[in-house]
Protein backbone atom coordinates (compact mmCIF):
# COMPACT_ATOMS: atom_id res chain seq x y z
CA UNK A 1 0.00 0.00 0.00
CA UNK A 2 3.06 2.34 0.71
CA UNK A 3 4.61 1.50 -1.89
CA UNK A 4 2.20 1.62 -4.49
CA UNK A 5 1.52 5.31 -2.98
CA UNK A 6 5.31 5.62 -3.42
CA UNK A 7 5.09 5.31 -6.70
CA UNK A 8 2.08 6.84 -7.62
CA UNK A 9 3.68 10.39 -6.18
CA UNK A 10 6.71 9.49 -7.73
CA UNK A 11 5.20 8.67 -11.45
CA UNK A 12 3.21 11.99 -10.72
CA UNK A 13 6.89 14.10 -10.24
CA UNK A 14 8.42 12.74 -12.82
CA UNK A 15 5.21 13.57 -15.05
CA UNK A 16 5.14 16.90 -13.73
CA UNK A 17 8.83 17.62 -14.22
CA UNK A 18 9.07 16.41 -17.82
CA UNK A 19 8.82 19.60 -19.38
CA UNK A 20 12.16 20.69 -17.73
CA UNK A 21 14.12 18.47 -19.76
CA UNK A 22 12.23 17.34 -22.86
CA UNK A 23 11.25 19.47 -26.26
CA UNK A 24 8.17 20.59 -26.88
CA UNK A 25 6.70 17.93 -29.41
CA UNK A 26 7.20 15.14 -26.44
CA UNK A 27 5.75 17.32 -23.94
CA UNK A 28 3.03 17.69 -26.17
CA UNK A 29 2.33 13.54 -26.73
CA UNK A 30 2.58 13.70 -22.84
CA UNK A 31 -0.46 16.09 -22.81
CA UNK A 32 -2.47 14.31 -25.09
CA UNK A 33 -1.29 11.06 -23.54
CA UNK A 34 -2.87 12.12 -19.78
CA UNK A 35 -6.77 13.98 -21.61
CA UNK A 36 -7.18 10.42 -23.56
CA UNK A 37 -6.25 8.47 -20.32
CA UNK A 38 -8.51 10.44 -17.96
CA UNK A 39 -10.95 9.43 -20.85
CA UNK A 40 -9.73 6.16 -21.13
CA UNK A 41 -9.86 5.63 -17.45
CA UNK A 42 -13.57 7.04 -17.42
CA UNK A 43 -14.69 4.11 -19.62
CA UNK A 44 -12.73 1.49 -17.77
CA UNK A 45 -14.64 2.05 -14.91
CA UNK A 46 -18.03 0.89 -16.94
CA UNK A 47 -16.56 -1.41 -18.91
CA UNK A 48 -13.95 -3.12 -17.11
CA UNK A 49 -15.63 -2.86 -13.47
CA UNK A 50 -19.68 -2.19 -14.29
CA UNK A 51 -19.22 -5.04 -16.90
CA UNK A 52 -21.01 -2.12 -19.34
CA UNK A 53 -19.55 -1.75 -22.83
CA UNK A 54 -20.71 1.77 -23.85
CA UNK A 55 -20.18 2.50 -27.71
CA UNK A 56 -21.48 6.01 -27.06
CA UNK A 57 -18.60 6.85 -24.79
CA UNK A 58 -17.54 10.21 -27.04
CA UNK A 59 -20.91 11.80 -25.93
CA UNK A 60 -20.08 12.99 -22.41
CA UNK A 61 -16.39 14.08 -24.08
CA UNK A 62 -17.89 15.98 -26.27
CA UNK A 63 -20.50 17.74 -24.50
CA UNK A 64 -17.85 18.80 -22.14
CA UNK A 65 -15.73 20.05 -24.76
CA UNK A 66 -18.24 22.04 -26.20
CA UNK A 67 -19.75 23.59 -22.79
CA UNK A 68 -15.91 24.06 -22.42
CA UNK A 69 -16.08 25.82 -25.73
CA UNK A 70 -19.07 27.69 -25.00
CA UNK A 71 -18.10 28.90 -21.68
CA UNK A 72 -14.62 29.82 -22.31
CA UNK A 73 -15.12 32.25 -24.84
CA UNK A 74 -17.70 34.18 -22.51
CA UNK A 75 -15.80 33.87 -19.29
CA UNK A 76 -12.39 31.90 -19.04
CA UNK A 77 -12.31 31.01 -15.44
CA UNK A 78 -12.63 27.36 -13.10
CA UNK A 79 -16.26 27.61 -13.45
CA UNK A 80 -16.34 27.66 -17.06
CA UNK A 81 -13.01 25.07 -17.59
CA UNK A 82 -13.93 22.36 -15.21
CA UNK A 83 -17.78 22.88 -13.28
CA UNK A 84 -19.73 23.34 -15.69
CA UNK A 85 -18.32 21.17 -18.26
CA UNK A 86 -18.62 18.35 -15.84
CA UNK A 87 -22.10 18.88 -14.50
CA UNK A 88 -23.69 19.39 -18.06
CA UNK A 89 -21.89 15.95 -19.12
CA UNK A 90 -23.04 14.46 -15.85
CA UNK A 91 -26.80 15.52 -16.91
CA UNK A 92 -26.84 13.63 -20.06
CA UNK A 93 -25.12 10.65 -18.79
CA UNK A 94 -27.92 10.61 -16.91
CA UNK A 95 -30.56 11.20 -19.30
CA UNK A 96 -28.97 8.84 -21.74
CA UNK A 97 -28.17 6.04 -18.94
CA UNK A 98 -31.67 6.22 -17.74
CA UNK A 99 -32.69 4.98 -20.88
CA UNK A 100 -29.98 2.63 -21.54
CA UNK A 101 -29.18 0.72 -18.26
CA UNK A 102 -32.58 -0.69 -18.78
CA UNK A 103 -30.83 -3.18 -21.34
CA UNK A 104 -27.71 -4.72 -21.91
CA UNK A 105 -24.81 -6.63 -23.71
CA UNK A 106 -25.48 -5.58 -27.50
CA UNK A 107 -28.40 -3.65 -27.11
CA UNK A 108 -26.69 -1.14 -25.06
CA UNK A 109 -23.72 -1.17 -27.21
CA UNK A 110 -26.35 -0.15 -29.83
CA UNK A 111 -28.49 2.02 -27.76
CA UNK A 112 -25.14 4.22 -26.44
CA UNK A 113 -23.96 4.46 -30.06
CA UNK A 114 -27.27 5.48 -31.18
CA UNK A 115 -27.47 8.18 -28.72
CA UNK A 116 -23.71 9.68 -29.17
CA UNK A 117 -24.65 9.85 -32.82
CA UNK A 118 -27.82 11.98 -32.00
CA UNK A 119 -25.21 14.27 -30.68
CA UNK A 120 -22.78 14.18 -33.52
CA UNK A 121 -26.20 15.09 -35.58
CA UNK A 122 -27.23 18.13 -33.42
CA UNK A 123 -23.46 19.36 -33.58
CA UNK A 124 -22.83 19.17 -37.05
CA UNK A 125 -25.68 20.90 -37.93
CA UNK A 126 -26.44 23.67 -35.36
CA UNK A 127 -24.92 26.79 -36.33
CA UNK A 128 -25.03 27.98 -32.67
CA UNK A 129 -22.02 25.36 -32.10
CA UNK A 130 -19.95 26.23 -35.41
CA UNK A 131 -21.96 23.25 -37.43
CA UNK A 132 -19.29 21.18 -39.07
CA UNK A 133 -16.58 23.53 -38.27
CA UNK A 134 -16.86 23.22 -34.56
CA UNK A 135 -15.73 26.65 -32.00
CA UNK A 136 -12.14 27.45 -32.75
CA UNK A 137 -10.02 29.98 -31.02
CA UNK A 138 -10.95 29.08 -27.62
CA UNK A 139 -8.76 30.80 -24.82
CA UNK A 140 -6.97 28.80 -21.70
CA UNK A 141 -8.65 29.55 -18.69
CA UNK A 142 -7.23 31.35 -15.38
CA UNK A 143 -7.97 29.40 -12.44
CA UNK A 144 -6.67 30.38 -9.10
CA UNK A 145 -4.54 33.44 -10.10
CA UNK A 146 -2.39 31.19 -12.81
CA UNK A 147 -2.77 31.93 -15.94
CA UNK A 148 -2.91 28.37 -18.11
CA UNK A 149 -2.17 30.19 -20.70
CA UNK A 150 1.33 29.62 -20.15
CA UNK A 151 2.99 26.16 -21.00
CA UNK A 152 4.02 25.03 -17.32
CA UNK A 153 1.34 25.86 -15.77
CA UNK A 154 -1.00 24.38 -18.42
CA UNK A 155 1.08 20.93 -18.11
CA UNK A 156 0.97 21.18 -14.18
CA UNK A 157 -2.88 21.72 -14.24
CA UNK A 158 -3.26 18.38 -16.86
CA UNK A 159 -0.85 16.77 -14.26
CA UNK A 160 -3.06 17.44 -11.61
CA UNK A 161 -5.83 16.61 -12.90
CA UNK A 162 -5.06 13.65 -14.28
CA UNK A 163 -3.50 11.99 -10.88
CA UNK A 164 -6.81 13.46 -9.03
CA UNK A 165 -9.11 11.43 -11.87
CA UNK A 166 -7.06 8.56 -11.15
CA UNK A 167 -7.22 9.00 -7.44
CA UNK A 168 -11.53 9.46 -7.56
CA UNK A 169 -11.54 6.37 -9.39
CA UNK A 170 -9.50 4.30 -7.83
CA UNK A 171 -11.53 4.98 -4.85
CA UNK A 172 -14.48 4.76 -6.26
CA UNK A 173 -13.72 1.08 -7.15
CA UNK A 174 -12.20 -0.18 -4.23
CA UNK A 175 -15.11 1.07 -2.14
CA UNK A 176 -18.24 -0.74 -1.19
CA UNK A 177 -20.10 0.71 -4.54
CA UNK A 178 -16.86 -0.64 -6.92
CA UNK A 179 -17.42 -4.51 -5.34
CA UNK A 180 -20.72 -4.35 -5.96
CA UNK A 181 -20.57 -3.01 -9.69
CA UNK A 182 -17.89 -5.80 -9.85
CA UNK A 183 -20.49 -8.30 -8.26
CA UNK A 184 -23.31 -6.78 -11.14
CA UNK A 185 -20.53 -7.49 -13.53
CA UNK A 186 -19.86 -11.38 -12.55
CA UNK A 187 -23.45 -12.21 -11.66
CA UNK A 188 -26.21 -9.60 -12.28
CA UNK A 189 -29.30 -11.73 -11.62
CA UNK A 190 -27.82 -13.05 -8.65
CA UNK A 191 -26.80 -9.32 -7.23
CA UNK A 192 -30.40 -8.23 -7.61
CA UNK A 193 -31.72 -11.25 -5.60
CA UNK A 194 -29.36 -10.67 -3.22
CA UNK A 195 -31.26 -7.36 -2.67
CA UNK A 196 -28.97 -4.40 -4.62
CA UNK A 197 -30.82 -1.98 -6.25
CA UNK A 198 -28.63 -2.50 -9.57
CA UNK A 199 -29.87 -0.85 -12.03
CA UNK A 200 -29.04 2.16 -9.63
CA UNK A 201 -25.93 1.08 -8.85
CA UNK A 202 -25.42 1.19 -12.75
CA UNK A 203 -26.95 4.57 -13.36
CA UNK A 204 -24.58 6.06 -10.99
CA UNK A 205 -21.78 4.44 -12.69
CA UNK A 206 -22.59 5.70 -15.97
CA UNK A 207 -23.15 9.30 -14.95
CA UNK A 208 -19.53 9.19 -12.48
CA UNK A 209 -18.08 7.81 -15.87
CA UNK A 210 -19.90 10.96 -17.87
CA UNK A 211 -18.36 13.30 -15.67
CA UNK A 212 -15.21 12.11 -15.75
CA UNK A 213 -15.40 11.91 -19.48
CA UNK A 214 -16.69 15.66 -19.83
CA UNK A 215 -13.72 16.75 -17.81
CA UNK A 216 -11.57 15.19 -20.14
CA UNK A 217 -13.26 16.34 -23.22
CA UNK A 218 -13.09 19.97 -21.87
CA UNK A 219 -9.25 20.06 -21.45
CA UNK A 220 -9.16 18.50 -24.68
CA UNK A 221 -11.20 21.81 -26.20
CA UNK A 222 -8.35 23.63 -23.85
CA UNK A 223 -5.30 21.32 -25.13
CA UNK A 224 -6.17 22.58 -28.87
CA UNK A 225 -7.87 25.50 -28.14
CA UNK A 226 -11.36 24.23 -30.59
CA UNK A 227 -13.53 21.66 -30.78
CA UNK A 228 -15.20 19.95 -33.72
CA UNK A 229 -18.53 17.30 -34.37
CA UNK A 230 -15.67 14.42 -34.44
CA UNK A 231 -15.17 14.53 -30.66
CA UNK A 232 -18.99 13.03 -31.32
CA UNK A 233 -18.42 10.61 -33.51
CA UNK A 234 -18.99 6.73 -33.37
CA UNK A 235 -15.47 6.31 -34.57
CA UNK A 236 -14.01 8.43 -31.15
CA UNK A 237 -15.94 6.19 -28.37
CA UNK A 238 -14.18 3.40 -30.47
CA UNK A 239 -10.87 4.53 -30.26
CA UNK A 240 -11.60 5.09 -26.29
CA UNK A 241 -12.81 1.49 -26.45
CA UNK A 242 -9.76 0.31 -28.33
CA UNK A 243 -7.37 2.37 -25.58
CA UNK A 244 -8.88 0.31 -22.81
CA UNK A 245 -8.80 -3.19 -24.27
CA UNK A 246 -5.32 -2.75 -25.41
CA UNK A 247 -4.19 -1.98 -21.93
CA UNK A 248 -6.43 -4.43 -20.26
CA UNK A 249 -9.90 -3.73 -18.64
CA UNK A 250 -10.77 -3.66 -15.68
CA UNK A 251 -7.16 -1.99 -14.64
CA UNK A 252 -6.90 1.64 -14.16
CA UNK A 253 -3.65 1.85 -14.47
CA UNK A 254 -4.26 -0.45 -18.20
CA UNK A 255 -6.89 2.16 -19.38
CA UNK A 256 -4.12 4.86 -19.29
CA UNK A 257 -1.65 2.70 -20.34
CA UNK A 258 -3.50 1.75 -23.08
CA UNK A 259 -4.09 5.89 -24.30
CA UNK A 260 0.04 5.87 -23.95
CA UNK A 261 0.32 3.05 -26.30
CA UNK A 262 -2.45 3.93 -28.71
CA UNK A 263 -0.77 7.65 -28.67
CA UNK A 264 2.62 6.82 -29.13
CA UNK A 265 2.11 3.92 -31.67
CA UNK A 266 0.59 6.52 -33.50
CA UNK A 267 3.05 8.85 -33.78
CA UNK A 268 5.60 6.34 -34.24
CA UNK A 269 4.04 4.41 -37.08
CA UNK A 270 2.57 7.94 -38.85
CA UNK A 271 6.68 8.95 -39.08
CA UNK A 272 7.31 6.17 -40.70
CA UNK A 273 4.91 5.20 -42.53
CA UNK A 274 1.22 6.68 -43.80
CA UNK A 275 -0.58 3.25 -43.06
CA UNK A 276 -1.29 4.01 -39.46
CA UNK A 277 -5.04 3.46 -39.77
CA UNK A 278 -3.97 -0.40 -41.07
CA UNK A 279 -1.34 -0.77 -38.94
CA UNK A 280 -4.13 0.36 -35.54
CA UNK A 281 -6.53 -2.06 -36.91
CA UNK A 282 -3.91 -5.04 -37.01
CA UNK A 283 -2.65 -4.49 -33.82
CA UNK A 284 -5.96 -4.32 -32.39
CA UNK A 285 -7.39 -7.29 -34.29
CA UNK A 286 -4.42 -9.18 -33.21
CA UNK A 287 -4.88 -8.12 -29.18
CA UNK A 288 -8.71 -9.73 -29.39
CA UNK A 289 -7.36 -12.92 -30.71
CA UNK A 290 -4.60 -13.12 -28.58
CA UNK A 291 -4.50 -11.06 -25.76
CA UNK A 292 -8.21 -10.05 -24.78
CA UNK A 293 -6.23 -9.04 -21.29
CA UNK A 294 -4.48 -6.07 -23.30
CA UNK A 295 -0.91 -5.27 -22.03
CA UNK A 296 -1.70 -5.48 -18.70
CA UNK A 297 -3.08 -9.14 -18.68
CA UNK A 298 -0.31 -10.28 -21.30
CA UNK A 299 1.85 -8.92 -18.43
CA UNK A 300 0.31 -10.54 -15.39
CA UNK A 301 -0.67 -13.99 -17.13
CA UNK A 302 -3.66 -15.24 -17.27
CA UNK A 303 -3.82 -16.40 -13.40
CA UNK A 304 -2.83 -13.00 -11.76
CA UNK A 305 -5.79 -11.31 -14.37
CA UNK A 306 -8.56 -10.54 -11.52
CA UNK A 307 -6.21 -9.47 -9.18
CA UNK B 1 -41.70 23.32 -59.15
CA UNK B 2 -45.29 22.18 -57.91
CA UNK B 3 -45.80 20.59 -55.07
CA UNK B 4 -46.76 16.99 -56.19
CA UNK B 5 -43.57 16.91 -58.37
CA UNK B 6 -41.62 17.89 -55.56
CA UNK B 7 -43.12 15.34 -53.34
CA UNK B 8 -43.33 12.70 -55.75
CA UNK B 9 -39.32 13.00 -56.81
CA UNK B 10 -38.26 13.24 -52.88
CA UNK B 11 -40.55 9.52 -52.47
CA UNK B 12 -38.67 7.93 -54.90
CA UNK B 13 -35.30 9.59 -53.58
CA UNK B 14 -36.24 8.48 -50.06
CA UNK B 15 -37.39 5.06 -51.60
CA UNK B 16 -34.13 4.17 -53.96
CA UNK B 17 -32.06 4.82 -50.18
CA UNK B 18 -34.22 2.89 -48.69
CA UNK B 19 -33.82 -0.22 -50.28
CA UNK B 20 -30.37 0.47 -50.51
CA UNK B 21 -30.42 0.14 -46.34
CA UNK B 22 -32.89 -2.78 -46.94
CA UNK B 23 -29.58 -4.77 -48.80
CA UNK B 24 -27.49 -3.57 -46.36
CA UNK B 25 -29.85 -4.38 -42.70
CA UNK B 26 -31.16 -7.66 -44.51
CA UNK B 27 -27.74 -8.81 -43.51
CA UNK B 28 -26.92 -7.20 -40.24
CA UNK B 29 -30.30 -8.26 -38.99
CA UNK B 30 -29.61 -12.58 -39.67
CA UNK B 31 -26.26 -11.86 -38.52
CA UNK B 32 -27.17 -10.49 -35.34
CA UNK B 33 -30.35 -12.80 -34.81
CA UNK B 34 -27.98 -15.91 -35.81
CA UNK B 35 -24.41 -15.03 -34.48
CA UNK B 36 -25.90 -12.40 -31.78
CA UNK B 37 -23.32 -9.78 -32.74
CA UNK B 38 -23.38 -6.31 -34.14
CA UNK B 39 -21.40 -6.87 -37.25
CA UNK B 40 -19.68 -3.09 -37.06
CA UNK B 41 -17.62 -3.91 -40.11
CA UNK B 42 -20.63 -4.07 -42.72
CA UNK B 43 -20.46 -0.71 -43.50
CA UNK B 44 -17.13 -1.67 -44.90
CA UNK B 45 -18.63 -4.32 -46.46
CA UNK B 46 -20.96 -2.01 -48.50
CA UNK B 47 -17.77 0.35 -49.35
CA UNK B 48 -15.71 -2.86 -50.34
CA UNK B 49 -18.48 -3.16 -52.70
CA UNK B 50 -18.42 0.37 -53.97
CA UNK B 51 -14.28 -0.11 -54.75
CA UNK B 52 -14.57 -3.71 -55.86
CA UNK B 53 -18.04 -2.56 -58.60
CA UNK B 54 -15.15 0.38 -59.40
CA UNK B 55 -12.66 -1.53 -60.42
CA UNK B 56 -14.45 -4.24 -62.00
CA UNK B 57 -16.06 -1.92 -64.20
CA UNK B 58 -12.61 -0.38 -65.01
CA UNK B 59 -11.15 -3.78 -65.65
CA UNK B 60 -14.15 -5.07 -67.77
CA UNK B 61 -15.54 -2.03 -69.28
CA UNK B 62 -19.20 -3.75 -67.94
CA UNK B 63 -21.45 -2.37 -65.05
CA UNK B 64 -23.79 -5.44 -65.15
CA UNK B 65 -20.40 -8.07 -64.74
CA UNK B 66 -19.35 -5.62 -61.76
CA UNK B 67 -22.90 -6.26 -60.23
CA UNK B 68 -22.23 -9.80 -60.56
CA UNK B 69 -18.92 -10.41 -59.49
CA UNK B 70 -18.37 -7.23 -56.57
CA UNK B 71 -20.73 -9.27 -53.99
CA UNK B 72 -18.97 -12.18 -54.78
CA UNK B 73 -15.84 -11.07 -53.90
CA UNK B 74 -16.85 -9.38 -50.40
CA UNK B 75 -18.98 -12.37 -49.52
CA UNK B 76 -15.92 -14.28 -50.01
CA UNK B 77 -13.68 -12.02 -47.85
CA UNK B 78 -16.96 -11.92 -45.19
CA UNK B 79 -16.18 -16.04 -45.31
CA UNK B 80 -12.88 -16.04 -44.68
CA UNK B 81 -12.90 -13.24 -41.74
CA UNK B 82 -15.93 -15.29 -39.87
CA UNK B 83 -13.77 -18.88 -40.80
CA UNK B 84 -10.14 -17.39 -39.71
CA UNK B 85 -11.33 -14.94 -37.21
CA UNK B 86 -14.42 -14.96 -35.87
CA UNK B 87 -14.89 -19.03 -35.20
CA UNK B 88 -12.18 -18.92 -32.49
CA UNK B 89 -14.04 -16.21 -30.54
CA UNK B 90 -17.84 -18.07 -29.95
CA UNK B 91 -16.73 -19.63 -26.80
CA UNK B 92 -15.80 -16.16 -25.67
CA UNK B 93 -18.48 -13.30 -24.42
CA UNK B 94 -20.23 -11.62 -27.74
CA UNK B 95 -18.33 -8.21 -27.13
CA UNK B 96 -15.05 -9.65 -28.38
CA UNK B 97 -16.45 -10.53 -31.43
CA UNK B 98 -17.84 -7.06 -32.05
CA UNK B 99 -14.64 -5.55 -30.81
CA UNK B 100 -12.94 -7.47 -33.59
CA UNK B 101 -15.50 -6.71 -36.36
CA UNK B 102 -14.83 -2.79 -35.23
CA UNK B 103 -10.77 -3.52 -35.85
CA UNK B 104 -11.50 -4.48 -39.17
CA UNK B 105 -13.42 -0.74 -40.07
CA UNK B 106 -9.40 0.70 -39.99
CA UNK B 107 -8.53 -2.18 -42.05
CA UNK B 108 -10.39 -1.72 -44.48
CA UNK B 109 -10.49 2.04 -44.76
CA UNK B 110 -6.75 1.87 -45.30
CA UNK B 111 -6.01 -0.92 -47.56
CA UNK B 112 -8.88 0.62 -49.46
CA UNK B 113 -7.00 4.63 -49.03
CA UNK B 114 -3.99 2.45 -49.71
CA UNK B 115 -5.52 1.05 -53.25
CA UNK B 116 -7.73 3.94 -54.57
CA UNK B 117 -6.60 6.70 -53.41
CA UNK B 118 -8.69 8.80 -50.48
CA UNK B 119 -10.28 11.14 -52.67
CA UNK B 120 -14.07 10.70 -54.07
CA UNK B 121 -14.16 8.39 -56.77
CA UNK B 122 -17.44 8.86 -59.16
CA UNK B 123 -18.87 5.48 -60.55
CA UNK B 124 -20.76 6.06 -64.03
CA UNK B 125 -23.81 4.62 -63.88
CA UNK B 126 -24.81 2.06 -66.65
CA UNK B 127 -25.75 3.22 -70.52
CA UNK B 128 -28.77 1.78 -70.39
CA UNK B 129 -29.90 3.61 -67.18
CA UNK B 130 -28.00 7.03 -68.10
CA UNK B 131 -31.05 9.20 -69.08
CA UNK B 132 -34.00 10.53 -66.90
CA UNK B 133 -37.64 9.83 -67.44
CA UNK B 134 -40.51 12.19 -66.23
CA UNK B 135 -42.73 11.10 -64.05
CA UNK B 136 -46.03 12.44 -62.71
CA UNK B 137 -44.45 15.71 -63.77
CA UNK B 138 -41.11 14.96 -61.84
CA UNK B 139 -37.95 14.13 -63.40
CA UNK B 140 -36.54 11.35 -62.29
CA UNK B 141 -32.60 9.83 -63.33
CA UNK B 142 -33.70 6.62 -64.97
CA UNK B 143 -30.97 4.82 -62.82
CA UNK B 144 -33.14 5.17 -59.30
CA UNK B 145 -35.88 3.38 -60.94
CA UNK B 146 -33.92 0.88 -61.58
CA UNK B 147 -31.98 0.56 -57.98
CA UNK B 148 -35.53 0.59 -56.53
CA UNK B 149 -37.17 -2.19 -59.06
CA UNK B 150 -33.79 -4.31 -58.15
CA UNK B 151 -33.73 -3.20 -54.62
CA UNK B 152 -37.87 -4.81 -54.57
CA UNK B 153 -36.99 -7.88 -56.45
CA UNK B 154 -34.42 -8.69 -54.25
CA UNK B 155 -36.88 -8.71 -51.13
CA UNK B 156 -39.02 -11.23 -53.21
CA UNK B 157 -36.07 -13.48 -53.63
CA UNK B 158 -34.84 -13.19 -50.32
CA UNK B 159 -38.16 -13.44 -48.82
CA UNK B 160 -38.76 -16.76 -51.20
CA UNK B 161 -35.30 -17.99 -50.09
CA UNK B 162 -35.93 -18.09 -46.18
CA UNK B 163 -39.52 -18.68 -46.12
CA UNK B 164 -39.89 -21.25 -48.79
CA UNK B 165 -36.81 -23.20 -48.93
CA UNK B 166 -35.23 -25.87 -47.08
CA UNK B 167 -32.02 -23.56 -46.91
CA UNK B 168 -34.56 -20.89 -45.67
CA UNK B 169 -35.64 -22.97 -43.05
CA UNK B 170 -32.66 -23.92 -41.39
CA UNK B 171 -31.58 -19.91 -41.13
CA UNK B 172 -34.78 -18.98 -39.24
CA UNK B 173 -34.26 -22.01 -37.05
CA UNK B 174 -30.43 -20.83 -36.63
CA UNK B 175 -31.97 -17.51 -35.56
CA UNK B 176 -34.19 -18.93 -33.01
CA UNK B 177 -31.99 -20.87 -31.15
CA UNK B 178 -28.92 -22.09 -32.73
CA UNK B 179 -27.99 -24.65 -30.08
CA UNK B 180 -31.26 -26.79 -30.54
CA UNK B 181 -30.62 -26.20 -35.08
CA UNK B 182 -27.12 -27.99 -34.28
CA UNK B 183 -28.49 -30.63 -32.14
CA UNK B 184 -31.25 -31.45 -35.19
CA UNK B 185 -28.25 -32.90 -36.73
CA UNK B 186 -27.80 -29.09 -38.76
CA UNK B 187 -23.71 -28.33 -39.87
CA UNK B 188 -24.22 -25.13 -38.14
CA UNK B 189 -20.98 -23.92 -38.36
CA UNK B 190 -21.20 -24.03 -42.47
CA UNK B 191 -24.70 -22.22 -41.90
CA UNK B 192 -23.16 -19.29 -39.97
CA UNK B 193 -19.90 -18.80 -42.24
CA UNK B 194 -22.91 -18.54 -45.10
CA UNK B 195 -25.06 -16.22 -43.42
CA UNK B 196 -21.81 -14.21 -42.70
CA UNK B 197 -20.58 -14.48 -45.97
CA UNK B 198 -24.30 -14.20 -47.63
CA UNK B 199 -24.71 -10.45 -45.24
CA UNK B 200 -21.19 -9.23 -46.41
CA UNK B 201 -22.29 -9.99 -50.42
CA UNK B 202 -25.50 -8.05 -49.78
CA UNK B 203 -23.56 -5.06 -48.41
CA UNK B 204 -21.47 -5.39 -51.31
CA UNK B 205 -24.29 -5.68 -53.73
CA UNK B 206 -25.68 -2.48 -51.76
CA UNK B 207 -22.84 -0.63 -52.13
CA UNK B 208 -21.99 -1.55 -55.73
CA UNK B 209 -25.76 -0.07 -57.16
CA UNK B 210 -25.07 2.66 -54.97
CA UNK B 211 -21.85 3.86 -56.86
CA UNK B 212 -23.49 5.58 -59.12
CA UNK B 213 -25.52 7.68 -56.86
CA UNK B 214 -23.66 8.40 -53.94
CA UNK B 215 -20.06 7.78 -55.46
CA UNK B 216 -17.17 6.01 -53.56
CA UNK B 217 -15.11 7.32 -50.75
CA UNK B 218 -13.46 5.58 -48.03
CA UNK B 219 -15.42 6.39 -45.22
CA UNK B 220 -18.85 5.93 -46.95
CA UNK B 221 -18.83 3.01 -44.31
CA UNK B 222 -18.93 4.26 -41.27
CA UNK B 223 -21.52 6.86 -42.30
CA UNK B 224 -24.35 4.20 -43.75
CA UNK B 225 -23.50 1.77 -40.41
CA UNK B 226 -25.72 4.21 -38.48
CA UNK B 227 -29.16 4.27 -40.84
CA UNK B 228 -28.47 0.48 -41.16
CA UNK B 229 -28.38 -0.02 -37.55
CA UNK B 230 -31.38 2.13 -36.39
CA UNK B 231 -33.23 0.52 -39.61
CA UNK B 232 -32.58 -2.76 -37.39
CA UNK B 233 -33.63 -1.82 -34.13
CA UNK B 234 -36.58 -0.01 -35.61
CA UNK B 235 -37.91 -3.33 -37.68
CA UNK B 236 -36.76 -5.75 -34.87
CA UNK B 237 -33.65 -7.62 -34.49
CA UNK B 238 -33.58 -10.90 -36.40
CA UNK B 239 -36.56 -10.25 -39.11
CA UNK B 240 -36.27 -9.96 -42.48
CA UNK B 241 -40.02 -8.20 -42.40
CA UNK B 242 -38.77 -5.90 -39.75
CA UNK B 243 -35.63 -5.03 -42.45
CA UNK B 244 -37.97 -4.04 -45.15
CA UNK B 245 -40.28 -1.90 -43.16
CA UNK B 246 -37.81 -0.61 -41.22
CA UNK B 247 -35.66 0.14 -44.07
CA UNK B 248 -38.73 1.80 -46.18
CA UNK B 249 -39.18 4.17 -43.15
CA UNK B 250 -35.52 4.90 -42.28
CA UNK B 251 -35.36 5.88 -45.70
CA UNK B 252 -38.28 8.05 -46.45
CA UNK B 253 -37.95 9.80 -43.13
CA UNK B 254 -34.56 10.66 -43.57
CA UNK B 255 -35.05 12.33 -47.33
CA UNK B 256 -38.31 14.15 -46.09
CA UNK B 257 -35.87 15.18 -43.22
CA UNK B 258 -33.50 16.63 -45.76
CA UNK B 259 -36.02 18.52 -47.71
CA UNK B 260 -38.25 19.85 -45.03
CA UNK B 261 -35.97 20.28 -41.89
CA UNK B 262 -32.90 21.13 -43.46
CA UNK B 263 -31.37 22.36 -40.30
CA UNK B 264 -32.28 19.19 -38.25
CA UNK B 265 -32.40 16.71 -41.13
CA UNK B 266 -30.04 14.14 -39.49
CA UNK B 267 -32.12 14.19 -36.47
CA UNK B 268 -34.93 12.91 -37.60
CA UNK B 269 -34.19 9.53 -37.88
CA UNK B 270 -33.24 9.41 -34.26
CA UNK B 271 -36.84 10.91 -33.72
CA UNK B 272 -38.10 7.96 -35.46
CA UNK B 273 -36.08 5.27 -33.49
CA UNK B 274 -37.42 6.83 -30.08
CA UNK B 275 -40.90 7.28 -30.95
CA UNK B 276 -41.10 3.73 -32.21
CA UNK B 277 -39.04 2.17 -28.91
CA UNK B 278 -40.87 4.11 -27.10
CA UNK B 279 -44.49 2.34 -28.29
CA UNK B 280 -42.96 -0.78 -29.00
CA UNK B 281 -39.55 -2.04 -27.59
CA UNK B 282 -38.55 -4.86 -29.54
CA UNK B 283 -39.14 -3.28 -32.79
CA UNK B 284 -41.99 -3.64 -35.66
CA UNK B 285 -41.31 -7.15 -36.35
CA UNK B 286 -39.18 -8.25 -33.62
CA UNK B 287 -39.29 -11.22 -31.10
CA UNK B 288 -40.55 -9.92 -27.89
CA UNK B 289 -37.48 -9.42 -25.85
CA UNK B 290 -36.28 -12.12 -23.16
Amino acid sequence: MIFRAAAFAALVIVLAAVPLFAGAYPVKLLEEILIWGIFAMSLDLLMGYAGMVSFGHSAFFGVGGYLAALLLKSAPGAASALLLPALGAGLCALAIGFFSIRVSGVYFIMLTLAFSQMFYAVAFQAAWLGAEDGIVGVPRPIILGADLGRPMSFHLYLVALCALAALVLWRVVRSPFGHVLRGIHENEARMQAVGYPVNRYKLLAFVIAGIIAGVAGSLYTQFVGSITPDAFFWTASGEVLLMVIIGGTGTLGGAALGAAAFILLQSLVSSYTERWMLILGLTFILFVLFAPGGIVGALRGRIGLRA
Amino acid sequence: MSFVPDFFAQALNGLSYGVLLFLLSVGLTLIFGMLDIVNLAHGSFYMLGAYAGLALIAGTGSFWLALALAPLVVGGIGAVIERSCLRPLYRRPALDQVLLTFGFIYLFGDVVKWIFGGRIRSIPSPDLFSGSVTVLGATVPSYRLFVIAFGLGMAVVLWLLIERTRLGAIVRAGVFDAEMTAGMGINIDRVFTGVFAGGAALAGLSGVIAGPIQSAYPPMGAGILIPALIVVVVGGLGSLKGSLAGSLIIGQAETFGKAWFPGASMLIIYVVMALILLFRPRGLFGRPLR
